[in-house]
Order: C-alpha cells, then structure tokens, then sequence
C-alpha cells in the first residue's frame, strides 16, 4: 500500500547499497566469522598459522564438506538425511571390498570401486526419498531407519571386519599433495561444492530445490510434482554419501562397518552454520563449505591451544547454537532492509 | 430503521422484563465500532445492544464483517475505534484467555478441540481437576459424564477425540462451553455439520441455557432454524450495521432483503464488446465425493462466468477438484472440446486450465523469492536449455509481463513477500499468462486488495477475455460478480442451484438461491 510514493530513482540507489548488505550479510557473513576465527588462533594458538597446520586441516575437513554438499540439497528442501554416516560406512566396505579383490588390475577395480560406492549411496538416498514420499512420511523417521539398515548392511557385506590391503595406486593418490598445501581429497571436496553450487544456481532442478523449500504447496499448484524433486535430493544425498566414503578409503585406507558414526551430525552443523535454514528454501553451499572449515578450524586451533579433549564438544556444540541464534536476529534484520 | 408496525410491543415487553431484572441494561453494547485490515474496511461505525437473557441471532452476507465482529468479543484483536461495553463495564480483551474469563465463550466454526486428548481432557482443560498438580483423573471422568450427558453425547469421557465424528466434535465444543459459567456463548454456524437429530438436541441446549438467564448470539446461514433460538435479530452488511429488530414478524425474504442490497460501485468494467464463442471449459457430472450432487457447467471463449455462495457451499471444492489439487470421485472436463484427464494439478496446467487460489499467500506464491522467480515457476521449460537457466531471458519474460499488468515494484528482484495485496495478486495473474493458460480459474482474485487494484483486476480480466480465455471467477462478493461476469453459478451446499444470466441479474434472486439448499436440509 506504500508502494509508489517515493521516485523509481531514490529506489535504485538504495537497491544497490540494500544488496551490498545483503551480499555481505547473507553470503559473506560467515565467511568474515571464518576468517575472524582464523585471525584469532594464528594470534593464539602457536604453530596455527604454519602451512602444515592447514594442510592438516585441508585433509580433516574432506570428508565432511563431501557430506554436508549433499546434505545441504535436503535441507534446503526442508528435510534432513539422518543416514549419511552408515551409508557412508557401508560404502566404504563395498569400495574396499572390490579394491582387494586380486583378479582385477587396480586400474580395473579403482573405477570400479568408485562406481559401486556411488551407486549403492545413491541407492540408499533414492529409498529414503522414495519412502518418504510414498508414504508421507517425515524425512527424520526415514532416515533414521536408513541409518540402522545401512549400518546392519555394512556389517553383513564385510563379515562384521575392517578391510585393508587397498591397492597402492590408490592409496598414493590419497597421500598426493598439490602446490605444498592442497591434497587431493580436498580438491574432490572442492570439486564437489563447486558442482553443488552450479546445480543449485544455474539449473532448473536447482530452482526447484528453492522453491520447493519455500512453499512446496504453491510449486505443487503451479503445476508440477514436488516429490520427484525431494526423491533427487536423496538421492543427491546419498550419491555424495557414496563420494565422501571413496575419500574415506583414500585417507585412511580402509573400508570399515564403523566408520561414519555420527558424521550425519558433523554434516548437519557445517550446514546450519552455514546458513542454510532448517525449514528450507533459503541457504547456500558455499556457506556449507565456509561452515565445514569453521568446525574444523575451531577443532585445531583448540587442541593447539592446549584445550582438554573434553572442553572441545562443549566450545563447538555452543557455536553451532550460537550460529542459528545469529542467524534469526541476521534473518530479522534483512526482513527489515527488504520491508523498506 | 424500519417502521414495521410488529416492532413495536415486543421492544416494549423486553424493556418491561429488563427493569424487573436486577441487572438492568444490556448484557453487550457496541457503540460506533470500527476495524480496518490492510486494504479493507471490515466494520464501520456498528452499533447495537444485545438484552441480558435473549437469544440474539447475527446476520450478514460472506465478508458482511460477522467474522470479524465475533473475533472482537473472543479476544483475538481489538477494534480501531468506538467501544464495547459488557456487562456494564467497558470490555477489551487482550487475549482470548481474558474474554473468556470475563464470561464471553466463543465457539468457532472451526474446531479447537486438542485432537490427541480425551474428551473428558478436552472439556476440562481450563480447569483440571487436580491435587498437589496432579490431576484428579476419577473427578475430571465424573463432571466430563455429567457435561456430555447435558448435550446428549453418548460416549466415554476417555475416548480420544480425534476418534469422534465432527458432529460429535461439535457438540463437545459447546459441552466445553457449558463447562464454565459464562454469560455470553457466542456461536458460530454451530448446526453446519449436525444431522437434524443433533440439531434438535443444541436447540433444547439452547432453550435450557436460556432458563438459566445465558445469553446466546447466533450466526448461522439456515435462516430457517434462527427462528427456533433467537428473539431478536441484528443484520451486518458490508461492514456496517444495517439493523436489530425483533425476529417475530420478520419472514426470511424479508431477511433476506436486509442482508443485500450493497451497491455496485464498480460499473463499467464490463466489457460489452465481447461476444463469447466456442467452449473453452466444459465440466460434466463433476462429483466431489461419490454421494454428492454432480455439478454441470461450461464457459465459453470470451466469457467471464461468476460463481456465487457461501463460505463452504462447494464453490471452492469444486474449483480445486477441477484443477486436480484436491480428489474428485468422479466427472468429466473438456478443455477446447478435447476430454482431459485431470488427477493432479500438472496435468491442468497441461491442459491449459490454472487456478489462482483465494489463499496467495499461502498457496500461489513463493513469498521468500523474487518477483522474477515467482512468475516464471510455472513453466521454467521455457527458458532453459539442457536444464540450464537463461537468466537473460527470464528476466526479459519478467520485465514484461510487470510492466504490461504494471506491478508496482523497484525490480523484479524484489521478494514478493513484501509487495501490497493488490501488487502479489498481479504476480499471480503473471505467472500464469506466462504459462499460457487458455482457461482462468480466480477464487477470490480480490480478497483483501484496495479499490483501486480491484478495479485494475477487473479490466484486466476483461482484457484477458477478449483475447479469447475463459474465466471462472468464485467471489464472496456479489457486486463484484454482477459487475464483471456474463453469468453466474449459484453454489448452495455443495449443489449448483441455478444459474443467472446478466439481463437477470438480481442480488435478491442470487441470495435467494445461494440460501435454497440450507433451507432444505432441515425439513429432511
């Protein structure tokens, strides 16, 4: 009703000063919490800025960004994949369980390998949707079954054992570091993210992952059906599921039914810390990737600042609280620059 | 207000029997009462009083302000201006908490029962028996029987409520209200959902309160039945009082006349030039449910064509089930004269129907997006390649389909979120002339939008038509129709009582029928 009484030209100027804070509030706000963050320990913590330090902390954060790429597609369509950490587990002895075989050349079974861990996530993930939609039912209970089946499963395909003996090409290539300081499995997390982030930008699906977020209701009556959507994202899940235990084999070289437990909940925080809302359609994955090193960077620099082990959970569990208090009151301030 | 000789005597008795009460003086006073919402007048300057003991009834066309005049007395807003007097002192609730404690119980037509609860739970929540903060479980089972024996309910107190039948639930609704002693029971279409057993069973409820000196104020579109629980009769009409009359003497079509009569002040938005052609939309034994009426009707190329009647007469159910997003048991649509299948709204779209829904906000758009992203969801096909957005030309599309229905807006980077009805409503109509729809299905297209925008939809919907789209328009708002359509549906608990043609439009005759099937039910 307000609308129409100031001139269009007083209206441009404040859209762009408007969209800096947003940009900045939004996108860049927890990028400068990072930083902030880093800032602090490289002043504190002795032998934080040294570039074995980030190295370290490059190859700790792999796995979880991977995770957390996939996690992010769910969230923003307003669900939650409870599963990745056992689907990550049982991905990691079906890779294993291939890469040991002695008939294949490592040039067969790496491939290989890598497709069956990707198929069997994405498999899991593609159930999870497809029983959430099918029977309406929330995507916390499903996943949660997920969780266990997948772990049972894990357990089933490798004899309840660990599984070592990866071929050496393999695991050369997890131990590759680029440039001094970039080891490849961060680059396959990069690679990730950055797929992630041209989906949900440039791509019709990734469109639909918003708005299906915002008002699932309203996409549904404008014409299109919202469940295959929520099926992709999984499956999305569950794919990256797949990946992220490929980059569990090259970093610790070996396939196991317990690992991953409780990587679900690592993957969720990196997320919300990012600013990805928990009720959908509003979020980013670059602020995922932002919120996967704020996690791990507090790990580190804690531990280099002489903190008990104990101490750690409780600093990191108050920060991921923290983050979504920020974020309502971030949430509020922009609802007020738009009101204007 | 009227000079009808019968007024008189009755208006005299009552003040008799109010000097012999101790209590002298109205039990409710409204003096020049008034509320606004955004873009809407919902009460202007009302007036009246309600006796202590009578059973007054409230009347008034949908959006007459009934709605908003009982949420007043519950506590849920207060008004902009005049002043409400209860029981002899000035009454403004700042919750429903505090009405009611005041004495004023309002059951609304929707249910607030606690679904996972027992009855005896429900009936009794404000007040748990209880020791020590546990609750008394055999106490709370003992009044619960006695309450649900006073309105004839023969169920346990310890059945879970969401295991009972709306009418049951409705008649324990008004057992909660009985639970606590009030002084003014407010009840709002009580009888929508009882057989005529049940409704017999509220009205002796109704009778024994009154022994007992409660005051009722009754809203209900069965004009017959008002007769059974009211003594005296105010009637609402576009958000101003129009009357409060003694009932005795008042026959239903003079009621009825009461109740309309709005002017139409919004002539000449009716496009003469249009000569309808050819079938665009085609709806036969349309049937919602497998024992309901079936529903029969067309619209042609051209043709804006009204569906009028009450709030929950079918207009909105049909129109839903007929863009797919709500079952339909059975029927057949032809679109262009080609039969289509429709069992989801994708398959409408497909077919070249859309429905704009009566609820924008909550149903039409994706208020935490832009302006741009709202338009375009309908058909994102378009401007992609290989699922890849061209973000060039969606914005070009947006650019100008604003301008062309002038949204008014900075950019069609704006979260629609924040844009004034009248501006989302636009939004709305973009998205689908975006789609291309050939069949337009409005519910309610100017809810809650000020003038100016109304009469912008309007000509725009004119324009719409002589491009050759057919229109569907479901109004609560009868000038409206009579102003913009060719025909009208008349939709009368959930059957398609007639159909007026514009040479026959009469607001007297359209009311007449959206009342006939309420009538009816309580002669069964």
């Amino acid at each position: 009703m307000s609308e129409g009484t100031e001139s269009a030209g007083e209206r441009k100027t404040a859209t762009v000063w408007d969209n800096f804070l947003r940009i900045s509030m939004r996108e860049a706000g927890v990028a400068i919490a990072l930083v902030i963050i880093v800032l602090f320990f490289s002043a504190t913590a002795p032998y934080f800025a040294t570039p074995e330090n980030f190295l370290k902390i490059f190859v700790q954060i792999a796995i979880n960004t991977v995770l957390a790429a996939g996690m992010t597609f769910v969230i923003l369509t307003g669900g939650i994949d409870l599963s990745v950490g056992s689907v990550l587990a049982l991905c990691t002895v079906v890779g294993a369980t291939i890469m040991v075989r002695e008939d294949l050349s490592p040039w067969m079974s790496i491939p290989l390998a890598l497709l069956a861990c990707m198929a069997t996530g994405a498999a899991c993930g593609a159930i999870n949707g497809w029983v959430c939609e099918k029977w309406k039912l929330p995507s916390f209970i499903v996943t949660l079954g997920m969780l266990n089946v997948a772990s049972g499963l894990a357990r089933v395909v490798s004899d309840n054992s660990t599984i070592t003996g990866l071929p050496q090409p393999f695991v050369d290539f997890g131990n590759q570091i680029y440039f001094g300081v970039l080891p490849s499995i961060f680059l396959i997390a990069i690679i990730v993210i950055l797929i992630g982030w041209f989906i949900l930008r440039f791509t019709v699906f990734g469109r639909f992952v918003f708005a299906i977020g915002t008002n699932e209701e309203a996409v549904r009556l404008s014409g299109h059906n919202p469940r295959i959507f929520k099926i992709a994202v999984f499956t999305i899940s569950g794919l990256t599921a797949g990946i992220a235990a490929m980059v569990f084999l090259l970093r610790l070289n070996v396939g196991s039914p317990i690992a991953g437990i409780g990587y679900e909940l690592n993957a969720i925080a990196a997320v919300i810390i990012g600013g990805t809302s928990l009720s959908g359609g509003k979020g980013s994955i670059i602020g995922t990737l932002v919120g996967a090193c704020i996690l791990q960077v507090l790990a580190t620099g804690l531990q280099l600042l002489g903190a008990e082990d104990n101490v750690k959970p409780i600093v990191i569990g108050t920060v991921i609280v923290l983050a979504v208090v920020l974020d309502t009151y971030r949430n509020r301030y922009l609802r007020k620059l738009e009101a204007r | 207000m009227t000079t009808d000789p019968h007024e008189v005597a009755p208006v005299l008795e009552a003040d008799a029997a109010a000097r012999h009460n101790q209590d002298a003086g109205p039990i409710l006073r409204l003096q020049g009462v008034g509320k606004r919402f955004p873009g809407v007048v919902a009460l202007r300057n009302v007036s009246f009083d309600i006796q202590r003991g009578e059973g007054h009834v409230l009347l008034g066309e949908n959006g007459a302000g009934k709605s908003t005049l009982i949420n007043l007395l519950g506590g849920l807003f207060p008004p902009d201006e005049g002043s409400i007097w209860f029981n002899g002192a000035p009454y403004s609730p700042a919750s429903p908490l505090e009405a009611f404690s005041k004495g004023i119980r309002v059951v609304h037509q929707e249910l607030n029962l606690l679904s996972n609860l027992t009855v005896a739970e429900n009936l009794l929540f404000e007040h748990l028996p209880s020791r020590r903060g546990l609750v008394n479980y055999r106490e709370m089972n003992r009044r619960a029987a006695e309450l649900l024996a006073e309105v004839g309910l023969d169920i346990s107190p310890s059945t879970v409520v969401s295991r009972l039948g709306v009418a049951q639930m409705q008649l324990i609704e008004i057992a909660k209200a009985l639970a606590h002693e009030s002084k003014l029971l407010v009840l709002d279409e009580p009888t929508a959902t009882l057989t005529s057993k049940e409704v017999d069973r509220l009205f002796e409820i109704l009778h024994r309160l009154k022994e007992r000196k409660v005051t009722t104020l009754y809203i209900s579109h069965r004009l017959q039945e008002i007769y059974e629980v009211g003594d005296r009769v105010t009637v609402l009409r576009d958000g101003q009082h129009v009357t409060t009359e003694p009932l005795k003497g008042l026959a239903i079509p003079d009621i009825v006349r009461l109740m309309v009569g709005r002017t139409v002040t919004d002539q000449g938005v009716f496009r003469e030039d249009i000569k309808p052609t050819g079938e665009a939309l085609a709806v036969e034994g349309l049937r919602l449910t497998e024992t309901s009426p079936p529903i029969d009707f067309s619209v042609r190329n051209g043709e804006i064509v009204g569906i009028a009647g009450l709030v929950g007469s079918g207009r909105t159910e049909a129109v839903r089930a007929i863009f797919g997003a709500d079952p339909k048991a059975s029927g057949t649509i032809r679109v262009n004269g080609r039969p289509v299948a429709i069992a989801s709204p994708k398959e409408a779209v497909a077919a070249g129907i859309c429905l704009m829904t009566e609820d924008r906000k909550q149903q039409g758009l994706l208020l935490e997006m832009s302006c741009a992203e709202n338009i375009t969801i309908t058909d994102l096909k378009r401007l992609s390649r290989k699922g890849l957005l061209d973000r060039a030309m969606e914005n070009a599309a947006s650019e100008r389909l604003v301008a062309g229905l002038r949204v008014k807006t900075p950019t069609i980077f704006q979260k629609v979120g924040t844009f004034s009805g009248g501006n989302q409503q636009k939004v709305v109509i973009a998205k689908w002339l975006y789609r291309g729809s050939s069949v337009l299905i409005c519910d309610e297209p100017t809810r809650g939008i000020d003038v100016g925008a109304k009469v912008e939809i309007y000509e725009l919907m004119g324009q719409l038509a002589a491009e050759g789209k057919g229109i569907l328009v479901v109004s609560s708002d009868l000038p409206e129709l009579m102003s913009i359509c060719h025909r009208i549906l008349v939709f009368s608990n959930g059957r398609l009582a007639g159909e007026v043609p514009r040479a026959e439009f009469d607001q007297n005759r359209i009311l007449s029928l959206a009342y006939e099937e309420y009538g009816r039910v309580r002669g069964n």
